[in-house]
C-alpha cells in the first residue's frame, strides 16, 4: 500500500501531462523509470503493482506484431539484451539452432544479421517483430523474460528508436511541427504506438489503484478521529488539538475549496503537537504534505506544498513530531481497538441514558406529588419552600427529558455537524477517575435536588475547582452538570444565575464543554439572560456566549434566538464615550462584553447580517470613540468583519466611522491599526470612503504604515488599504508626493504573499498613470514582478498581470519585459484553471503582443502557444471570452500566425461566439474578426458561418466601441460578394451611412468603404429589390 | 394615624436614614401603619413578630422560619420584641438600598443566631436543614452535612472550624453571591419593584412611584 501511495503523485502528474498533449512522449519512457518500483539498482520489486505493469508490456508486446505488421519490422537503433532463461529447445521453427545451444532467427536485417540471437543465457533482440514471438512462446517464462528485459534495458525507448525520438520534446515538435522527412513515417507511428501504450497504461493502472488504494475523505476522517484520541491535555497528552480547517463538508466528503478539489485536495488539517509548533497539513488523494498555513479558505497563498508527501497524516506526525513517534511505538497499533471501544461503550452509555428517563420521570412525579402534599398539609401560602423546589424540580424534569430532543435536534443538524474547531472526541475512559470527578458528579447531584440555598452552596463549592482540568469538564458532561447550570439560568435568582454563569464563562474555554452546552440547549437559556435587569448578569452572559461561538453552530444559535439583537442592545451604553461617569462606566463595561461577544458571533455571514439589521453598525461607530483600548480593537474587529457586508460598507462611510479609523490607524496598538486598514481595506471600494480617507489624512498614515515591515499582518492591512485607495487618481497624487510607488516596489522583494498581493494590486493601479510606469521600470520593478508570474497565488497572479498590462504600453518597459521572457510565463498562465487568471494573463498578452518587437515570430515561437488561447476559445466565461478575442485581434496582425490560427479553425469558433451577449466580448469579438478577414478565405468562411447577421445587429448596440468595432468587421466583410448580399438584406446600409459621418477617421472610412462594396453589387437598388423580392 | 403625625414622624424619622427622602419615610411610615391598622384595633404602635413574619413572607418572599425569627431580631433593635415604626424605616434601609457592607453586616447578624458573635457549624446546619430533597431512600442530612463542611471549610480562612464576622466578609467580597448564602434574608433584587406593587403597597403604589422617580432625579 505505501508503494502504491507514493506512486500516486508521479500518476497524476502522468496523466495531467497527458491529457495537456505536450510531455505525452514522456509517459513510455518514465512509465518504466519512475512507475514500476525498483528496488536496488537493477531490481524490480515483486509488487503487484509490477506484475500488473509487466503483464500489460507483455500482453501489449504479444499483439504486436499482428496488429501493427509493419512497424514490427523497423529494427530497433540498439538490440535489447538481457540474460535470459530461455533454451534453445523453447524455439520451434523460423529458427535455426546450433549444437551448442545457440540461436538465430531466420528473420534477417539489410545486413544479414539476424534480428534474434540467443547464446544462453544471453540474448539480444532488434525487432518487435521477434518480441512478439518470444512473448507468443506458449511457456511460464514469459513474465520473466519482460521483467529481465526491462531490468537490464533502462531506456528501451531509446534503444528502440535512437535518441532523437526518445527525446520527447523533440519528437513531439517535429511531430507538430512541418513533418518529418528523413525518418520513416513508421517510425513515428512506433513511437505513437508505444506512447499510446504507455498513456493507457497509466490510465488503467491509476484507476486500478485510485479504486483500491487512493486516500479518500473517510480515511483521513478516521485519522482524524484516530488521532484526536490522542489530543488532549492530561498526562499522556501527545497533541493538543486535530481540527479540519473547514466544517463544511461537499458531498463527495472532502472539505477543500472545490479549485482545490481540482488539484486533489481533499482537506486541511491544523494539528498542534506538543513538541513542535502547529502543523498545517493539506490531504490530497495523492498523500498528506504540510502547507504555508491553511488556516481557513480564502487565503490562496497557504495552499503551497511545504514538505515532501507521506502516505498518511500518521506517518507525518511521526516524521514532524518526536514525541508522537515515540507514543505511537510505546503505545503500538493497540490503540485503535481501544479507541474503538472506548467510542462503544460511550455509545452504549447513551443508549441508556435515553432509555431512563421514563424511570426517573417516574421518580420525580411521586416526589412531585409529596411535595405538594406537603404544601397542603402545611397549608403555608404560594409563595413557600415547596413551591420553589417545584419549580426547580420541574426545571429538572425538563432536563431529563432532554436527551431525546437533544439527539432529534443534532439529527436535523447533522449534515453540519462538522466544525472548524477540533472535534469533541472522549479521551479513554478510565475507571480509576481522580476523586474530583466523583466529588463533582456529587455536587451536581445536590444541584439537582437542592432548594435555593444548597443550589447557592453548592455553585460555591463548584467554583472551587480547577474549572480548567479535564476531570472536570468530564464530570459535568458526565453527570449533566451542564445542563442543570443553564437551567438555573431560568430562575428568577440574580445570585445563582451568576454563580452558574461564571461556572459556565470559565469551562466554556474548553472546546468539548463548548459543544456539550450547545448541543444541550444550554446557550439559548444563556441568551436568554441577556435580557436580565442585572448588568452582572448580561456582562457575563455576553462573555460566556463569546466564549462559546466559537464555532458555527453556536453562532447559529445565537442568531437563532435573536441573541444578535440582544447584544446589540448592550451596546447602547454612555452617549460619549470620551467622557464616562461612574455610572455609566458599568454599562461601558457590559457593552465591552457585548461587543466581544459581538466579535466572535461576526465570523458568520449571516451574523453580520444580523448585526447590521439589528442597528449594530451605528453603536459600533459610538463605541468607536471610546479611549478603551480593550473596546477598541473588538469593535473595530467587528467593522472589518462585517465590512464583507454591502449594507454594511455603507453605513461604516454615512455614519463617519471612517474619521476615527483613519484616526486609530496613527495608535501605537498594531492590533488596532491591523483591524483599522483591513476595514479600509475592505471598504475603499467605494469612491466616498476614498476621498474621506484622503480629507481625514488617512493616506499618510497608511503610508507611515509601510515602514512596519516587520509585521505581516499589518503590512497586509496597509498595503491593502493603499491599493484600495490608490483607485482613486487625486489619491494617487497624494501617494505620489509621499513616494509610495518606490516604497511598494521595494517590498516586492522578500514579503509573503498576502503582502504581495495588495503591493502588486496597488502597483497595478499607480502604473495606469504614464509617468509611473517609467518610475517603475526605472526603480528596477519589473524584474521582481516578473518572477511572480511564477507563483500560484491567483490573486496575485491576476494583479501581478494586471501590472504587466499597465506596464507593456511603455515601449522601454516592453524591452525589458520581453527580455526577460516575461510573455512567455503570461502566455503560460492561460493555463491556470482560474478564468480569472487567464482573462487577467490575455488582457495583459494584448499590448505585450503590440509592442513587442519581432512580436509575430515571437508568438509563432512559443510552444503551443496559439492552441491554448484557440482552447480558451471554448471557455464559459464571458470575460474569459472577450480577452482572447482580444489577443486573436493581435496575433492575427502577423499573416503566418493569422494562418496559423486558421487552421486552428478560429473562425468556426468565432463565429460560435455571436450570438453571446455582452458589450466587452462583443467589441473585442468584432475586432478579432475585421483582424481574421484580412485572410482572404476567413471573409468567405465568415459569412458562411453565418456572422453576418449578429454584426448587423451589434449596429444598434449602445456602447460606441461596439458599433465602431463592428462598423471595421462588417468593412473587410463587405469585400466579399457573398456577404455583401446578406448585409443588404440585414438592413446595414442605413446605420452604416449615418457611420460615414463619424468623427473618428477609420470608422468614417471603413463606412464608406463598406457602403460601396454593397453598392458596387446592387448598382440598382430598387431594380434589385424588384427582381429579387424575397431576398 | 392622621397624615399630619405621620408627615411629622417621617419629618424625624428622615433625618436619621439617608437613603430614603421625606417622601419615601411617609409612604414607609403609612405602609407601616396600615399594616398594623388591617390586623389590629389596639393602640399598639408597633408590630409584633407574626405580622412582621407574615410581611416578610408575602411581600420579600422570605420562607425560611428561622431565618425570619432572626430578620425580625435585627429589624427589632431594642429588643422589645416589637417593630416600631422608627426601627421599620431603618431595617428598611437597609433590606431595600443598603450598601454591600451594610448587607454583610446585616446578614451575618442574622446567621449569627446565638448572637455570640460567631456562625458555628450547628448553626448552619439548622438554617440550611431542609434545602436537599434527595429522591430515594436517601436520606439528605449527610449530604447537607457534607454541603455544609465543603462551605464551612471554604469560607473558614483563620481555621478556626467556624465563621467570624470577618471571614464571612472576606468570602463575600470575594465572591458576592455568598452573601445570602445560608438563606435568603434579603428581597430578591430583581423583584424589589415587583414586590413594592403587589397588594398591600397597591393603595401607595402612585406614591411609591412618584419617590422613586424623585429619588432617581
Amino acid at each position: 500500500m505505501l508503494h502504491y501511495l507514493s506512486c500516486l503523485p508521479f500518476l497524476f502528474r502522468c496523466l495531467l501531462a497527458a491529457r495537456g498533449g505536450i510531455l505525452l512522449a514522456s509517459v513510455m519512457g518514465t512509465l518504466l523509470t519512475k512507475v514500476a518500483k525498483w528496488s536496488s539498482e537493477d531490481k524490480l520489486d515483486s509488487t503487484a503493482l509490477n506484475s500488473l505493469l509487466l503483464k500489460d508490456i507483455m500482453l501489449f508486446v504479444e499483439d504486436f506484431s499482428a496488429l501493427h505488421p509493419h512497424e514490427a519490422e523497423i529494427l530497433f537503433e540498439e538490440p535489447l539484451q538481457w540474460n535470459s532463461t530461455l533454451v534453445a529447445s523453447d524455439f520451434e521453427a523460423d529458427y535455426d539452432i546450433n549444437e551448442s545451444g545457440e540461436v538465430e532467427s531466420q528473420e534477417k536485417d539489410e545486413n544479414g544479421c539476424p534480428t534474434l540471437e540467443l547464446s544462453p543465457p544471453n540474448i539480444s533482440v532488434r525487432n518487435f517483430n521477434q518480441l512478439s514471438n518470444l512473448m507468443n512462446m506458449e511457456n511460464d517464462k514469459r513474465l520473466q523474460e519482460v521483467q529481465a528485459c526491462i531490468e537490464e534495458n533502462r531506456t528501451p525507448l531509446v534503444k528502440i528508436l535512437g535518441e532523437s525520438y526518445a527525446n520527447m520534446q523533440k519528437a513531439v515538435k517535429i511531430d507538430k511541427g512541418e513533418g518529418h522527412k528523413q525518418d520513416s513515417d513508421i517510425k513515428m507511428k512506433l513511437l505513437r504506438l508505444l506512447l499510446d501504450m504507455g498513456k493507457q497504461t497509466v490510465r488503467k493502472l491509476l484507476k486500478e489503484i485510485s479504486e483500491k488504494f487512493r486516500l479518500n475523505p473517510a480515511f483521513v476522517d478516521q485519522e482524524v478521529e484516530y488521532l484526536q484520541g490522542f489530543c488532549g491535555s492530561g498526562e499522556n497528552r501527545v497533541l493538543k488539538s486535530v481540527q479540519y480547517t473547514s466544517d463544511y463538508e461537499y458531498p463527495n466528503g472532502c472539505r477543500a475549496p472545490l479549485w482545490r478539489q481540482i488539484e486533489g485536495e481533499m482537506c486541511y488539517l491544523v494539528i498542534e503537537p506538543y513538541d513542535t509548533e502547529t502543523l498545517y497539513i493539506t490531504c490530497s488523494s495523492a498523500g498528506v504534505f504540510l502547507n504555508l498555513g491553511v488556516k481557513d479558505e480564502g487565503d490562496d497563498g497557504a495552499y503551497k506544498q511545504a514538505s515532501e508527501v507521506f502516505k498518511n497524516v500518521v506517518t507525518l506526525l511521526k516524521n514532524k513530531s518526536q514525541l508522537f513517534a515515540e507514543n505511537l511505538t510505546s503505545q503500538g497499533p493497540l490503540r485503535t481497538p481501544k479507541l474503538v471501544d472506548a467510542q462503544t461503550q460511550l455509545s452504549l452509555k447513551r443508549i441508556n441514558k435515553s432509555a431512563t428517563p421514563s424511570q426517573r420521570e417516574e421518580d420525580k412525579t411521586s416526589e412531585f406529588d409529596d411535595t405538594q402534599k406537603g404544601a397542603r398539609s402545611k397549608n403555608i401560602s404560594h409563595f413557600s419552600e415547596s413551591s420553589y423546589a417545584e419549580q426547580l424540580s420541574s426545571m429538572k424534569l425538563k432536563s431529563q427529558l432532554q436527551p431525546g430532543e437533544v439527539f432529534s435536534e443534532t439529527s436535523s443538524e447533522s449534515d453540519q455537524s462538522y466544525e472548524e474547531e477540533e472535534q469533541p472526541a472522549r479521551r479513554q475512559r478510565n475507571t480509576d477517575y481522580p476523586s474530583e470527578y466523583w466529588q463533582i458528579q456529587k455536587l451536581v447531584k445536590y444541584l439537582r435536588a437542592g432548594d435555593q440555598t444548597a443550589t447557592l452552596l453548592t455553585l460555591y463549592a463548584l467554583m472551587d475547582y480547577d474549572l480548567t482540568h479535564e476531570t472536570y469538564h468530564l464530570a459535568m458532561q458526565d453527570s449533566g452538570g451542564l445542563k442543570v447550570l443553564t437551567n438555573i439560568l431560568h430562575l428568577d435568582e440574580v445570585n445563582l444565575q451568576l454563580g452558574s454563569l461564571q461556572i459556565l464563562r470559565d469551562i466554556s474555554h474548553n472546546a468539548q464543554t463548548r459543544r456539550a452546552i450547545v448541543d444541550n440547549g444550554g446557550l439559548r437559556s444563556i441568551v436568554n439572560v441577556l435580557d436580565s435587569r442585572n448588568k452582572d448578569v448580561k456582562a457575563l452572559a455576553a462573555e460566556t456566549i463569546a466564549n462559546l461561538t466559537s464555532f458555527r453552530r453556536a453562532r447559529r444559535t445565537v442568531r437563532k434566538y435573536n441573541g444578535i439583537s440582544k447584544l446589540a442592545k448592550l451596546l447602547d451604553c454612555a452617549p460619549d464615550l470620551a467622557n464616562v461617569d461612574a455610572k455609566q462606566e458599568k454599562d461601558v463595561e457590559v457593552a465591552r462584553f457585548g461587543v466581544l461577544a459581538l466579535w466572535s458571533c461576526s465570523r458568520s455571514p449571516k451574523n453580520k447580517e444580523a448585526i447590521h439589521k439589528a442597528g449594530g453598525v451605528p453603536l459600533l461607530g459610538r463605541l468607536l470613540k471610546s479611549p478603551q483600548m480593550n473596546m477598541l480593537i473588538p469593535v473595530v474587529g467587528i467593522l472589518q468583519n462585517c465590512a464583507d457586508e454591502e449594507s454594511c460598507k455603507d453605513a461604516i462611510q454615512t455614519e463617519g466611522m471612517i474619521k476615527d479609523l483613519v484616526q486609530n490607524l496613527s495608535n501605537d496598538n498594531d492590533e488596532l491599526r491591523i483591524h483599522c486598514a483591513n476595514v479600509i481595506f475592505k471598504c475603499a471600494e467605494n469612491k466616498r470612503t476614498r476621498t474621506l480617507v484622503n480629507e481625514n489624512k488617512g493616506l499618510q498614515a497608511l503610508v507611515s504604515l509601510l515602514g512596519k515591515t516587520d509585521n505581516k499582518k499589518l503590512m497586509a492591512a496597509a498595503t491593502g488599504a493603499i491599493w484600495k485607495c490608490s483607485l482613486s487618481p487625486e489619491n494617487l497624487d497624494v501617494f505620489q508626493e509621499h513616494k509610495v510607488l518606490e516604497t511598494l516596489i521595494g517590498l516586492l522583494t522578500n514579503q509573503p504573499e498576502e503582502v504581495l498581493v495588495n503591493v502588486v494590486g496597488a502597483l497595478a493601479e499607480f502604473a495606469q498613470k504614464p509617468a509611473n510606469k517609467i518610475t517603475i521600470r526605472k526603480c528596477g520593478g519589473l524584474k521582481p514582478l516578473v518572477h511572480l508570474l511564477v507563483g500560484r497565488n491567483e490573486p496575485l497572479l491576476v494583479n501581478v498581470t494586471r501590472v504587466v498590462e499597465a506596464c507593456a504600453t511603455d515601449l522601454d518597459n516592453m524591452a525589458i519585459i520581453q527580455e526577460l521572457d516575461a510573455i512567455r510565463w503570461v502566455w503560460s498562465l492561460l493555463k491556470n484553471p482560474n478564468p480569472e487568471v487567464q482573462s487577467s494573463a490575455a488582457w495583459a498578452l494584448c499590448p505585450c503582443i503590440e509592442n513587442a518587437k519581432e512580436a509575430g515570430e515571437m508568438v509563432s515561437t512559443l510552444m503551443g502557444a496559439m492552441e491554448l488561447v484557440i482552447d480558451l476559445l471554448k471557455s464559459t466565461n464571458d470575460d474569459v471570452l472577450a480577452s482572447m478575442c482580444a489577443v486573436i485581434a493581435k496575433i492575427a496582425k502577423d499573416k503566418y500566425n493569422l494562418a496559423v490560427l486558421t487552421d486552428y479553425e478560429v473562425v468556426s469558433l468565432l463565429a460560435k461566439l455571436t450570438d453571446k451577449p455582452g458589450d466587452l466580448l462583443r467589441c473585442h469579438l468584432a475586432q478579432a474578426i475585421a483582424q481574421c478577414c484580412t485572410w482572404r478565405n476567413n471573409r468567405a468562411a465568415f459569412g458562411e458561418a453565418g456572422v453576418v447577421p449578429h454584426l448587423a445587429l451589434y449596429l444598434k448596440s449602445s456602447d460606441m466601441k461596439v458599433r465602431h468595432s463592428t462598423v471595421m468587421a462588417l468593412h473587410q466583410l463587405s469585400k466579399e460578394s457573398n456577404n455583401c448580399v446578406i448585409m443588404h438584406s440585414e438592413g446595414v446600409v442605413k446605420p452604416l451611412i449615418h457611420f460615414m459621418g463619424s468623427d473618428d477617421e477609420k470608422v468614417r472610412n471603413a463606412a464608406a468603404d463598406c457602403v460601396r462594396n454593397i453598392r458596387l453589387l446592387f448598382p440598382g437598388q430598387s431594380r434589385a429589390k424588384k427582381s429579387t423580392p424575397c431576398m | 394615624m392622621s397624615k399630619r403625625l405621620i408627615q411629622n414622624l417621617a419629618k424625624i424619622i428622615s433625618k436619621q436614614v439617608d437613603r430614603f427622602n421625606q417622601t419615601e419615610v411617609e409612604c414607609l411610615i403609612r405602609e407601616f401603619y396600615a399594616i398594623l391598622g388591617q390586623t389590629t384595633s389596639t393602640g399598639k404602635s408597633s408590630l409584633d413578630e407574626r405580622k412582621f413574619r407574615s410581611i416578610l413572607t408575602n411581600e420579600f418572599g422570605l420562607t425560611n422560619n428561622t431565618i425570619m425569627e432572626r430578620v425580625f431580631r435585627t429589624f427589632d433593635k431594642d429588643n422589645d420584641n416589637f417593630v416600631s415604626s422608627k426601627e421599620w424605616v431603618e431595617g428598611l434601609c437597609v433590606f431595600l438600598r443598603g450598601t454591600l457592607d451594610e448587607k454583610i453586616k446585616y446578614c451575618f447578624h442574622v446567621y449569627d443566631l446565638s448572637g455570640d458573635d460567631y456562625i458555628a457549624r450547628e448553626e448552619i446546619l439548622l438554617m440550611v436543614r431542609n434545602c436537599l430533597r434527595l429522591h430515594g431512600e436517601e436520606d439528605p442530612y449527610d449530604s447537607i452535612k457534607d454541603l455544609v463542611e465543603i462551605t464551612l471549610k471554604r469560607m473558614d480562612h483563620d481555621n478556626d472550624d467556624r465563621l467570624s464576622f470577618e471571614d464571612y466578609k472576606k468570602s463575600v467580597k470575594e465572591l458576592n453571591i455568598v452573601l445570602e448564602a445560608f438563606g435568603t434574608c434579603l428581597p430578591n433584587a430583581t423583584s424589589i419593584n415587583h414586590n413594592f406593587s403587589t397588594l398591600a403597597f397597591q393603595t401607595y403604589l402612585f406614591d411609591v412611584f412618584c419617590c422613586q422617580e424623585v429619588w432617581r432625579s
